[in-house]
């Protein structure tokens, strides 16, 4: 096996480094700079260079020492070549592709193929085993098409400055939230913003992504223009002294689980809007067909019935047991909670 | 099918009641009656008969899905909700119908029932096929009865009334008892003339709020009635034009059901509605509630049955006497009326007045509650004595003060997912007691946490399955809660040999551990208790 798992991560022997671990290890490949991919501790981070000022963000204090390699360069460690492939999924987020002696392995860390304006575009790499996450792996996640819910965002925003009151939209403070930022329209009026938020945006904007202006919504900040606001929040935020003060704004959130009603409700928002930055089940078949692979290893998700419906179809399938989102085959967790900072001593360092 | 798909978005894209009236006031102005009638129908919760056997639309559901059996019941499992997940997986068609609610239901829902298995299966195809999003999810949620969207009847009420520009209690009234929703029906209920009320139909019930303030805030205590709660069925007694109609608070007509009470209320004199408790009686006393489930499920009552579980209306109000509405009428007088009414019936009729309580003291009236459990109540009724009959559930004239329920420790050992809100949680849990070295299972509850707490014994159940059988796990006893419940019954359907009244999560013992849950012979001398104290 050219990748295993082990109490520390997926790891690959022959170059002895770490694909996204679990706990500090030498050598870390990193797929994307979420906190269940990214953690804190290593001696040495190797990410796609777009994503490497997200990266170092999140790494503080310890930021430098994260590397940058362009998609598509090949690195070589004791006779196995890295190379990252553009994921889909946030800025600078990228497959790893892991080739030893002719033998293909591609991990995709997490990954979607609708469009993006924030980050380039999801590529199929070819390879022997594709290593997936399936965080959507049920055939009841069907994303609508993403210039649709963009545009029902747009006229609930419109809709709640018309009457008079703010909008909260509740979505992670990075990547999906520059990913709303970059569909709404500055027109409607001001977009305010969480602190996690703006710094993440901030680094957005620092590798030339174009985002609509923003406002840091600082707790002593008052704005005349409120009513007719959207404010940019991570959910957590939700019912803290900072979400209260925006008075009795409409609030919304913005997730993939928003898909089912029950999800909706559980969340006590106004609006649920499906708007996900993973595959959904006709985007995970589609991957995987492309990839050519032959063997199939689900990592994180619904990982149960994705692996019995390959199985059906003729592929090599099993289970990855992971720690990327825990185990959670059949359960129905929000997305990734994103904490900005990585750790107690990361957060000390972190603006 | 487009504007009541509209309507359903509406309601359940807002959590404020006034965004769902005025959206419910829209509908109902601009839908045509026919629609609007259905619509009042399936939002006051009036759902078809079954029309497809559940595992036939599963089966179809998937092949028009295309997908295996087994996927579709794991989709299932997370969604929650039939209709939704069909809702979800088949894949939308070309034509769309822009055909009405009323034709809809009419004309492609109802008739389901009357093909065999092939045609239902050809026929919901097609509707699969026309109706998208919404509309497809309404028309599966009928398919399957279970039609909830987060309206109360009271806010139908609201809208209806604002529409008729009619008081609410009118709206109320008309919407009692057994109706068609056509629409010459719908016009009707939004008709100007007040008089025309059914004669058949019920009024609407009147209802308690539990009393959590101290007994002392609510004055003097002789300006109150207090019979005992008592824990039966309520019941509305309606006779006019020489019938007898027994309403449930279901708005269920039992006719038949109760040939003894019904035979009783032929001998009220015409123009008279009783309000009370249908209650299983043995010789001056209630029989526990388990009689009386004995009998509500029969429509046709054998003689044995009758001998031995024989059933009493004790009657607690007067509506009407003599044609007149007396629901503006204060309490005591509305109580003497009754008293009149009920004395003029030979001596062992089925129908008997509920005992006032002396409330000369408030502490009269706690050492009454304390006997309660031993009376067969749940407790108290206390009625402020100069009080109207009102509508629905209206604060301040009418309390149930119930006793303080049992208590034991137990010990979570299965879970089962929810559905709805909480789909995908493990949140249905059954509880077991002590028994010698192991634990016997004694009850199930799926309510009383906090939202974060489900959310812990849900990471917690996940983390420490023993078994899966199907939808139920196995659950290594490690967490113990304090259960409470109304009252015990000796059980031979239970493994533990008693059966709880009422069971919920009282809270999380985290300072417990198994060895210190109660045992189920403590529940038995709890059983024995509440019978020698009587």
């Amino acid at each position: 096996m050219l990748l295993r798992v082990t109490d520390r991560g997926l790891w690959c022997e022959p170059a002895d480094c770490y694909i996204d671990p679990w706990a500090p290890v030498e050598r870390a490949v990193i797929t994307h700079a979420h906190g269940d991919h990214l953690r804190w501790g290593c001696d040495a981070y190797l990410v796609a260079e777009p994503g490497l000022g997200v990266t170092r963000q999140r790494l503080g204090a310890i930021a430098d020492r994260a590397r940058g390699v362009p998609y598509g360069a090949p690195n070589t460690v004791n006779g196995v070549t890295f190379s990252f492939h553009p994921a889909g999924h946030i800025l600078g987020s990228a497959q790893v592709r892991v080739e030893h002696r002719g033998e293909v392995w591609v991990v995709s860390g997490d990954y979607k193929i609708d469009p993006d304006p924030t980050c380039e575009p999801w590529e199929p790499v070819r390879c022997h085993t594709f290593v997936t996450e399936c965080t959507f792996g049920l055939p009841i996640y069907r994303w609508p098409a993403p210039e649709v819910v963009t545009a029902e965002i747009n006229s609930w925003w419109r809709a709640n400055a018309d009457a008079g009151r703010a909008s909260m939209l509740y979505g992670y403070a990075l990547g999906k939230a520059q990913r709303l930022l970059a569909g709404l329209d500055p027109e409607i009026g001001p977009i305010l913003t969480h602190g996690a938020v703006e710094t993440m945006t901030a680094r957005y904007r620092d590798a030339g992504i174009a985002l609509p202006p923003t406002t840091y919504a600082t707790l002593d900040h008052r704005d005349p223009t409120w009513s007719r606001a959207l404010v940019l929040a991570p959910p957590g935020v939700d019912g803290t002294p900072w979400a209260r003060r925006f008075g009795t704004a409409a609030a919304a959130f913005a997730s993939g689980w928003m898909q089912v009603r029950g999800a909706r409700r559980r969340r006590g928002v106004d609006r649920g809007f499906v708007v996900s930055d993973h595959v959904d089940w006709p985007q995970l078949l589609t991957a995987i067909a492309a990839t050519g692979a032959e063997r199939v290893l689900p990592t994180h998700g619904f990982t149960g019935p994705v692996v019995r419906w390959l199985r059906e179809q003729g592929y090599d399938a099993e289970a990855l047991p992971t720690r990327f989102e825990g185990e959670q085959d059949d359960r129905a967790v929000d997305e990734t909670p994103d904490t900005t900072t990585l750790s107690a001593d990361a957060s000390s360092s972190a603006p | 099918m487009k504007e009541f798909a509209a309507l359903y978005d509406a309601i359940d894209a807002s959590t404020s009641t006034s965004a769902k009236v005025s959206a419910l006031v829209h509908f109902f102005r601009s839908a045509p009656a026919a629609d609007a009638a259905w619509a009042v129908a399936f939002l006051t919760g009036r759902r078809p008969k079954r029309l497809v056997r559940a595992p036939d639309l599963r089966r179809w559901a998937a092949e028009a899905a295309a997908i295996p059996e087994w996927l579709f019941e794991d989709a299932y499992a997370q969604a929650g909700d039939l209709a939704e997940t069909i809702t979800l997986l088949v894949p939308a068609g070309h034509d769309r119908s822009d055909d009405t609610l009323a034709a809809w239901v009419e004309q492609r829902l109802l008739p389901l029932a009357t093909l065999d298995a092939p045609q239902q299966q050809a026929a919901l195809r097609q509707a699969w096929q026309q109706l998208h999003g919404t509309e497809r999810f309404v028309f599966n949620k009928l398919l399957t009865g279970g039609f909830r969207v987060g309206v109360s009847d009271g806010l139908v009420v609201r809208a209806l009334a604002e529409v008729a520009a009619l008081p609410t209690d009118v709206i109320a009234h008309r919407l009692m008892g057994q109706w068609e929703p056509t629409s010459a029906w719908f016009t009707a209920l939004t008709r100007a003339e007040t008089t025309d009320a059914d004669w058949s139909r019920p009024y609407p019930f009147f209802l308690a709020h539990p009393l959590e303030q101290p007994l002392e805030s609510l004055g003097e205590s002789t300006a109150w009635l207090a019979e005992w709660k008592w824990d039966g069925i309520r019941a509305q007694v309606v006779c006019r034009r020489g019938r007898v109609m027994l309403w449930s608070r279901g708005e269920e007509l039992l006719t038949g059901r109760f040939p003894e009470v019904e035979a009783t209320c032929a001998l009220l004199p015409d123009g008279t509605v009783l309000d009370g408790e249908l209650l299983a009686w043995g010789d001056d006393a209630p029989l526990p509630f388990t009689a009386l489930q004995r009998r509500l499920n029969r429509k046709r009552v054998g003689r044995a049955l009758l001998s031995e579980v024989p059933v009493r209306l004790i009657a607690y109000d007067c509506l009407e006497s003599g044609g007149v509405d007396l629901r503006s009428r204060p309490l005591h007088e509305r109580r003497a009326r009754l008293t009149t009414l009920v004395q003029a019936l030979p001596t062992g009729a089925a129908v008997q007045l509920s005992p006032e309580i002396t409330s000369a003291s408030w502490s009269a009236l706690r050492d009454a509650r304390a006997e309660a459990r031993a009376q067969e109540a749940e407790g108290l009724m206390l009625k402020r004595r100069d009080s109207v009959y009102g509508v629905g559930r209206r604060g301040g004239d009418w309390w149930k003060w119930k006793v303080t329920p049992l208590t034991v420790d137990a010990v979570l050992v299965y879970a089962q997912a929810g559905h709805g809100r909480r789909a995908g949680l493990y949140t249905d849990y059954t509880f077991a007691l002590r028994d010698g070295d192991g634990l016997v299972p004694f009850a199930k509850a799926y309510s009383g946490l906090t939202d974060a707490e489900i959310r812990e014994v849900d990471r917690f159940i996940r983390a420490h399955t023993r078994e899966k059988f199907g939808p139920v796990r196995t659950v290594e006893p490690q967490l113990v809660f304090e259960l409470a419940f109304e009252g015990i019954q000796e059980s031979t359907r239970h493994k533990s040999g008693l059966a709880v009244r009422f069971p919920r999560i009282a809270r999380w013992r985290r300072d417990k551990q198994v060895a210190d849950a109660d045992t189920i012979d403590t529940v038995r001398a709890m059983l024995r208790a509440s019978r020698t104290s009587s």
